[in-house]
């Protein structure tokens, strides 16, 4: 009797994968479906290797997981983690196809004990501004649009004073920078801040200040959540910039700062003045300037051509009443004219000389004269005296 | 004289050329001196070098500056 096997559709000649196959399959699934996530657990069989590459395993009670943490962020992270330590790490789950094994890589370790007593303390200075309104709205004051006198408090070796610096060289070159040089990690960091931005207050002439730093790993950045730092920053005179370079984390001083800005290349675009723009704004006042001259003097032409208009009309009417007063003056002229005195019958003698004879003494005995009357002129002689 | 109070002038200037109550002598001179300063922040603008220094605490609180090379 024949032995009847069941394959069905469990038949390996449907179709076999190969291990390679398997594990790039797997791979894409995992690492397509993760980001980098944070993980807390215990470290166990943690080596450092001299590769650089740190290798252990995280479990919690019921599972643990491979890990592996690359030369590069092994060194930024410095020493590698004691076993039986409980701790965050960052990572972002993989699969090492060479051994088909799922595992984490790595590239942040914090122990969970330095973030407990540093958010702890976070938390209590956070409450104490907030409590004081140090982070109102309300006492947010606005960056000055032209500052001429800018005022940065960084440390002079850092990438944040030369970020800033060339971007205030290519957009306004006609500022004048004041560096305060602080620290800005380490011990001293937080004396060195206070210090410095309480000197900003002394600077005559100072229209805004930036407190900066480059990025950096969050333990680096506890200065600018400290207190007296956050106090002190608040304090002072004039508008401020928090620029600490960090993306993803929000600093107190930016929290403090009337503005935050995400890089110290961006505080020194929000500082500064575009050239060209103020440029381009004196180009439009020169216009506006242009045109309002124009528009007075079309005004002013106005009002001459109307003022002429009226100082004709003036002496037009005073001609008119010239006119008359002519007329009159012309009237009483006629009236007075020795003429019309003839009409009413008088005449004047006149010598032969054509003067007037007015006296009886002009007159000689014998001698002729005319007699001028209104229509004429008659001969006469003085017979006898 | 900075720039920002030779634009707030200009600004001045240009508002009450613009309003057009000013007598003509007036305007005149507004438009004389915008074009002044017009020229005097334009020449600014062109010629600016970015003024770095370096404030130094001394001994006793006083402070110092010390030009710094960016």
């Amino acid at each position: 009797m024949a032995l009847s096997f069941q394959f069905g559709s469990l038949s390996p000649t449907d179709e076999v994968w190969s291990v390679s196959q398997l594990t790039a399959s797997a791979k894409r699934l995992v690492e397509g479906e993760f980001v980098p996530v944070w993980i807390r657990g215990e470290v166990v069989q943690c080596k450092a290797w001299p590769s650089g590459h740190w290798y252990f395993s995280l479990r919690d009670r019921t599972s643990q997981v491979r890990c592996c943490m690359w030369k590069r962020d092994a060194e930024r992270a410095g020493v590698p983690p004691r076993d039986g330590t409980e701790v965050f790490v960052l990572g972002k789950p993989a699969i090492y196809e060479a051994k088909g094994e799922f595992q984490l890589n790595v590239s942040r370790v914090i122990p969970t004990a330095a973030v407990g007593a540093a958010q702890r303390e976070l938390e209590r200075v956070k409450a104490a501004l907030h409590g004081d309104g140090l982070f109102d709205p309300a006492r947010k004051r606005r960056i000055p649009e032209l500052a001429c006198t800018i005022a940065v408090v960084t440390s002079t070796a850092g990438a944040a004073l030369r970020d800033i610096l060339t971007v205030a060289r290519k957009r306004w070159p006609c500022c004048r920078v004041l560096v305060i040089d602080a620290r800005v990690q380490g011990g001293g960091a937080v004396d060195g801040l206070v210090s410095a931005l309480w000197l900003v207050n002394r600077l005559a002439g100072v229209e805004l200040c930036i407190l900066g730093r480059g990025g950096g790993d969050r333990e680096d950045l506890a200065a600018f959540n400290n207190e007296a730092v956050c106090r002190a920053l608040a304090q002072v005179r004039v508008p401020t910039i928090s620029a600490v370079g960090h993306e993803t984390d929000i600093s107190l001083t930016d929290l403090v700062a009337d503005v935050r800005a995400a890089t110290p290349s961006a505080a020194a675009e929000l500082a500064v003045a575009d050239r060209r723009e103020v440029l381009r704004q004196l180009d439009e006042v020169a216009a506006r300037l242009a045109a309002g001259l124009t528009g007075h003097t079309r005004l002013a032409a106005e009002r001459l051509a109307r003022t002429a208009d009226r100082l004709h009309g003036g002496v037009t009417s005073a001609l008119r009443r010239d006119r008359h007063h002519v007329v009159r003056l012309a009237a009483q002229l006629d009236a007075l004219s020795p003429l019309r005195i003839l009409d009413r019958g008088y005449a004047v003698p006149v010598g032969p000389d054509g003067r007037v004879l007015k006296r009886r003494a002009e007159f000689v005995a014998g001698e002729p004269f005319r007699l001028r009357l209104a229509d004429g002129e008659v001969p006469a002689r003085v017979e006898d005296r | 004289m900075t720039i920002a109070d030779d634009l707030a002038r200009l600004e001045e200037i240009v508002r009450k050329l613009e309003a057009g109550d000013v007598e003509l002598d007036t305007a005149l001179a507004l438009f004389e001196e915008g074009v002044t300063r017009l020229r005097a922040a334009k020449e600014r603008l062109g010629t600016a070098e970015l003024k770095v220094q370096e404030v130094i605490e001394e001994a006793g609180g006083d402070f110092r500056l010390a030009d710094l090379d960016g």
